[in-house]
């Protein structure tokens, strides 16, 4: 059987191993927020037809402009996993207006053919092979509709991204 | 049992979609428990329908809406047939096995079924055997019980007697289990229902392709099924009522054709089956299955079992000793269809490897979230086979399960 290019991008070795080991793997809770004017927000992103589950919890301090932590929990399909323990990494400690960008870069990288990605996204360039699974988009940005929620200060609750497929 | 008879090559030859490439790679189409291929047969079919004699049905008095009438009333005695029915007339078209639950749950469960009053219900049973029940115990108050099902995916029948009490007034069941494979006794179960005064209510869109189904012999009082599941078109499927039973049901819809006069406040109803089938129905596609059922029982169903018996023993044996890693969900008898897991990928990571390779995999919980959660599984991959299918793809599967099994770990 022929090696097919198309998987060997999608399932990269370091994207599997993110799958398996995933980073900030946990939960925030209240008792994180310690300072003025930081708080803790959890919000879970459920596809229920796919099973995949994700619980992204942030702590946005200054008031809400900067992700001072991130963590995930959750099971699901390889992408699903990986494509959260990269988002943690690359948002964790960023201000709000970076974060936004990369929410906006990263979506664009997973559903369209990207030349020159910008360079804000660095280890996420690892799931630019999603673009050719569109069946699939909706596991690579479940933790990132869960984050943006999450970024929308307070009004936690249950994403899901299987009707935008 | 063997199904030596039959020459299987040329049956396969019959089906024109098979004989593709998917990205280089042969089709293997292992998916037949979500829908069947069709063969030329009723592909042929449909096509002589529409450019021969298309028409609307039993209200035409020329040529057209003659022949349109007798094809669709022929199919309907070929489904008859087909089930063992003492009459056609206790054979309603439907869209598929789903509207045939809705229509018993709707028109006979709220007329029958009161507060206080119990529909039993497996675990194992496919969300369009399980929603329609939900729905109408929100509307009656009535409430829902469950036979549990076992580690090795039977059904818990030393359950049964204290769940199938005289509050029961529907028993409704799976023959043939979607995701696990099992097969259930369904002649014991419409005995026990009969017992304590339920109807039985069949869903038989996994068994009505694949193995003899004789109502009589079942004892059902209901039976589901889909067309689309037995080399017909989609859109159109069957429910069998026992005529005892289906006099006494009202109406389901509503409209022209179910109809025998209509004033502005009251309307007469005909008797069954056209009771039960408001507006023009799916005269083609009843044709088409009426097309599927001619070249299904021109195989015989007995040696369709005996080779997605071959099949599915097969394909059981090879991944236990060849693949590292999997773990099969269900009863070692089973019907042809495996759902399994392998310990180092997802369901639907591995779907999206064999689809790479041109294998047609399904994963994911396949309409059954409540026992994916009993079994504590994120979903399945399931192959399924029919009779078109063979070894050899079976044996290209193993190699790219093999190869995933590398490629994952």
């Amino acid at each position: 059987m022929l090696p097919n290019s198309d998987l060997e991008e999608l399932y990269q070795q370091v994207l599997l191993d993110h799958s398996r080991r995933p980073r900030n793997f946990g939960e925030l809770t209240e008792a994180d927020a310690t300072e003025a004017g930081e708080k803790v927000v959890k919000v879970q992103g459920d596809n229920p037809s796919c099973g995949d589950e994700i619980v992204v919890s942030v702590k946005l301090a200054d008031t809400g402009l900067k992700l001072a932590d991130i963590k995930f929990t959750g099971q699901g399909c390889a992408i699903s996993q990986a494509s959260a323990s990269l988002m943690t990494i690359k948002t964790k400690g960023r201000s709000r207006a970076e974060v936004e960008e990369l929410i906006a870069a990263f979506h664009d990288l997973i559903t369209k053919q990207t030349e020159n990605p910008p360079d804000i996204l660095g280890d996420l360039q690892l799931l630019q092979g999603v673009w050719r699974f569109p069946q699939r988009v909706k596991c690579a940005t479940l933790a990132w509709r869960a984050l943006e929620q999450a970024l929308r200060e307070g009004s936690a609750g249950v994403v899901t991204t299987e009707v935008e497929g | 049992m063997t199904s030596d008879s039959v020459n299987w090559a040329a049956v396969r030859a019959d089906f024109p979609i098979l004989h593709q490439e998917v990205r280089g790679n042969p089709l293997i189409y292992f998916d037949s428990a979500a829908s069947s291929q069709k063969p030329r047969q009723v592909i042929d079919a449909l096509s002589r329908y529409y450019e021969h004699d298309n028409a609307n049905v039993h209200r035409g008095l020329h040529e057209l809406s003659s022949r349109a009438t007798d094809a669709f009333e022929a199919a309907r005695n070929k489904v008859a047939k087909f089930l063992n029915a003492a009459s056609a007339d206790e054979i309603i078209f439907t869209r598929g096995t789903t509207e045939g639950i809705n229509l018993v749950a709707q028109a006979y469960g709220t007329r029958y079924v009161k507060e206080g009053d119990v529909v039993l219900l497996t675990e194992m049973e496919h969300h369009s055997n399980l929603v329609p029940w939900q729905l109408l115990a929100e509307r009656t108050g009535a409430t829902l019980r469950f036979v549990p099902v076992l580690e090795d995916g039977t059904l818990d029948l030393s359950k049964l007697p204290e769940l199938l009490t005289p509050e029961v007034k529907i028993f409704s069941f799976t023959h043939i289990s979607n995701s696990l494979g099992t097969v259930n006794p369904v002649a014991d179960l419409c005995r026990a229902a009969r017992a304590v005064g339920a109807i039985s209510v069949v869903d038989a869109a996994q068994s009505a392709g694949h193995l003899p189904v004789d109502v009589q012999a079942l004892g059902c009082d209901f039976l589901a099924l889909s067309g689309h599941k037995m080399c017909a078109p989609t859109g159109i499927g069957a429910l069998y009522g026992r005529a005892e039973v289906l006099e006494k049901t009202p109406p389901y819809h509503g409209g022209g054709e179910m109809i025998v006069s209509v004033s502005l406040q009251k309307a007469t109803y005909k008797e069954a089956p056209h009771r039960f089938e408001a507006g023009t129905p799916n005269i083609a596609g009843a044709v088409g299955l009426g097309a599927a059922v001619d070249y299904l029982e021109n195989i015989g169903r007995q040696n369709i079992a005996a080779h997605d018996g071959e099949l599915v023993r097969y394909a059981q044996q090879r991944m236990e000793a060849d693949v590292p890693g999997i773990r099969i969900i269900g009863p070692r008898e089973r019907s042809g269809l495996v759902g399994f897991v392998m310990e180092s990928a997802h369901p639907h990571d591995l779907t999206t490897y064999a689809d790479r390779y041109g294998l047609a995999l399904r994963g994911g919980h396949h309409c059954n979230q409540p026992l994916m959660k009993k079994f504590k599984l994120p979903g399945t991959s399931r192959a399924s086979f029919y009779f078109y299918n063979t070894k050899e793809e079976i044996d290209r599967m193993i190699t790219i399960l093999q190869e995933a099994a590398r490629f994952f770990s």
